[in-house]
């Protein structure tokens, strides 16, 4: 069986990010770190795959700047990584994302199941994780906070989801893309000897004609990046005799601002 | 070229904030001369087509059907693919909730068509829809527009008002039947646990939240246990017993800091932030918390922030309006009973 995750190098989450002059986004020369979310994704991605004594390839698709993802997808035990690139196109036109990504699963040809993260933290969304299970035509279980059982020769699974208002359980056949939850595991730190195989390993680049499909048209542009409205915010400690009458003067402002 | 709106329901009741999506949806039909079409699939669609009419949808599109009747990815995307490719409409809104984003990022795939999700903001330059989302957890805000004949988006919740109604309006209904479903489809639906009484973080008008600061809970620490146990039990007592009760009278959320979620104090389903819920209440009080640029990305589109901290310096002040320095733990017992006295 084969386990395939996704990722991507995103800034720190404690990075600074910001719209330069040029109308770039930057962070400035802050190191990128695997898409937070990833972590859970990746680790059950070695899970998943030891526990059906499969393998397990992480892919990330865009520019070199995510080979540090892979390199430490690697590092954390994922058997193999791949980097999809096609010059020229916009990937964070989610259409465009997942045809390539659908394009790759295609080629690879044996995969169970897709882990994804729940989502990136740098376009800020999860509509390419959906929009791959309908290319492949797969079930999608998202918000996934526990995998039940999975049973990789009958091809079942069953999973837990996080609903806004509670959990379901819900059993799916196989293929099918996952989006997993934080919490669903502890994901490992890379050890010395992974970190090392990790930075030997040559990672194969895919074009859209290496994976035989056509090039995929965008949908959407982005038109521009904004820095946000400076938010005036003149902040008022509030002090008094006691905490009573902190408390009373707060109250008292609270009110005024008409949101109580 | 009408403007869907779909209308999220739980067990026949439309999910409240659908009506945000009503309000963004009418704001696009204005611009291009449009109407807007309320999408209602699900037990008792008649009587909300009725009430999304006199909030303001000219017209809607139900389906009754028994197959339908609870929310299935697989079944109401194909029939509201079905339904985008047969009527091309201009647009097709939903908010953001979980079963929102993927229920239109999945019929967007099938229709070829293109999303903007996540939207705060709407606007139509030369007959193109403009939608203004946040990146980078907030810390960027990017324009983006689309180039297919219907655009998806998904606006986050309380980013739009829902509008105020008239209930003179009547919308036309017009039904239509489920497409043939598959015998067995590829999910099943073992159980459903409920969550009771817990108030849903992202539709929350006011939110309270604690941070590593919960550990500090003068409450004598339970026999037998010292250290990060010692903590962790004290910080659980302060969520449920001095959060708790401010969070009661105010009929708020709680909510908590990612320091404090992995402490084990609270479990994640709780925690505000980058890596947590994207939250934007009228009331914002954080309780405890330093205020982490991971925390303040979660947070900082509340309307009002109030600050308890023992620590005048910490960061979580600047973004406040208004601030208490002193420990949680005297503050928001004593803010509880103003409260009380003043809401009764």
């Amino acid at each position: 069986m084969h386990v395939v995750t996704f990722t991507r190098s995103t800034p720190d989450t404690a990075a600074k990010v910001w719209v330069n002059d040029d109308g770039e986004v930057t962070w400035g020369d802050v190191a990128t770190v695997v898409n937070p979310w990833d972590e859970y994704a990746l680790e059950e991605t070695i899970v998943q795959a030891k526990n059906g004594s499969g393998e397990s390839t992480v892919v990330a698709i865009g520019s070199e700047l995510h080979n540090d993802a892979l390199k430490h997808s690697l590092a954390m035990g994922v058997s193999s990584a791949l980097r999809i690139e096609e010059t020229g196109l916009d990937t964070s036109d989610s259409l465009v994302w997942s045809a390539l990504a659908a394009g790759a699963i295609r080629k690879l040809n044996d995969v169970d199941l897709i882990i994804f993260g729940k989502e990136s933290v740098d376009v800020g969304t999860d509509q390419h994780t959906y929009q791959l299970a309908r290319r492949l035509g797969w079930t999608m279980l998202s918000y996934v906070s526990r995998i039940i059982e999975a049973d990789y020769a009958a091809g079942t699974i069953k999973v837990e989801k996080m609903l806004e208002g509670g959990k379901q359980i819900i059993s799916a056949r196989l293929p099918a893309v996952m989006s997993v939850m934080k919490g669903i595991n502890e994901p490992r730190y890379p050890n010395f000897l992974g970190i090392r195989k990790a930075a030997k390993a040559q990672i194969p680049v895919w074009s859209a004609a290496d994976l035989g499909i056509d090039r995929p048209t965008a949908a959407t542009s982005a038109l521009r990046y904004l820095n946000p409205p400076a938010r005036d915010i003149s902040t008022e400690m509030i002090d008094g005799a006691d905490n009573e009458a902190k408390a009373a003067a707060l109250v008292e402002r609270l009110f005024e601002e008409k949101v109580l | 070229m009408s403007v869907f709106v779909w209308v999220e329901t739980v067990a026949g009741a439309a999910v409240s904030s659908s009506w945000e999506a009503m309000g963004a949806a009418q704001s696009i039909a204005a611009a291009i001369g449009s109407d807007a079409t309320a999408i209602i699939f699900g037990e008792n669609s008649a009587a909300l087509a009725t009430d999304a009419g006199q909030i303001g949808a000219a017209n809607a599109i139900i389906c009754d059907a028994e197959a339908l009747k609870e929310y299935r990815l697989e079944t109401y995307a194909a029939l509201l693919s079905k339904l985008v490719h047969d009527r091309r409409p201009a647009a097709v809104v939903a908010v953001a909730t979980n079963r929102g984003r993927e229920l239109l990022a999945s019929a967007a795939a099938d229709t070829d068509s293109g999303l903007i999700s996540e939207v705060i903001d709407l606007r139509v330059e030369a007959g193109a829809i403009i939608g203004t989302r946040p990146a980078y957890a907030g810390k960027v805000l990017m324009e983006m527009t689309s180039h297919s004949p219907t655009t998806f988006v998904t606006v986050r919740g309380r980013a739009f008002p829902a509008p105020p109604g008239d209930a003179a309006l009547k919308p036309l209904i017009e039904s239509v039947a489920p497409l043939t479903i598959p015998a067995e489809l590829d999910t099943q639906i073992e159980d459903l646990v409920a969550e009771i009484g817990s108030v849903n973080l992202a539709d929350a008008a006011i939110i309270v939240s604690g941070g590593r600061g919960m550990a500090n809970n003068p409450a004598a620490a339970p026999d037998g246990l010292s250290g990060e146990d010692a903590n962790i039990r004290k910080a659980k007592e302060g969520f449920a017993n001095t959060l708790g009760p401010l969070a009661d009278v105010l009929g708020a959320a709680i909510g908590a800091s990612r320091a404090a979620v992995d402490a084990g104090y609270i479990p994640y389903e709780h925690q505000v932030g980058q890596t947590g819920k994207v939250v934007n209440p009228d009331l914002y009080i954080a309780c405890g918390i330093s205020g982490a640029i991971q925390h303040q990305a979660g947070m900082r589109g509340s309307k009002i922030i109030v600050a308890i901290n023992k620590d005048a310096e910490a960061p979580i002040f600047k973004l406040a309006r208004y601030g208490i320095v002193g420990d949680l733990y005297d503050v928001v017992p004593a803010l509880t009973d103003a409260l009380k006295e003043r809401l009764r």
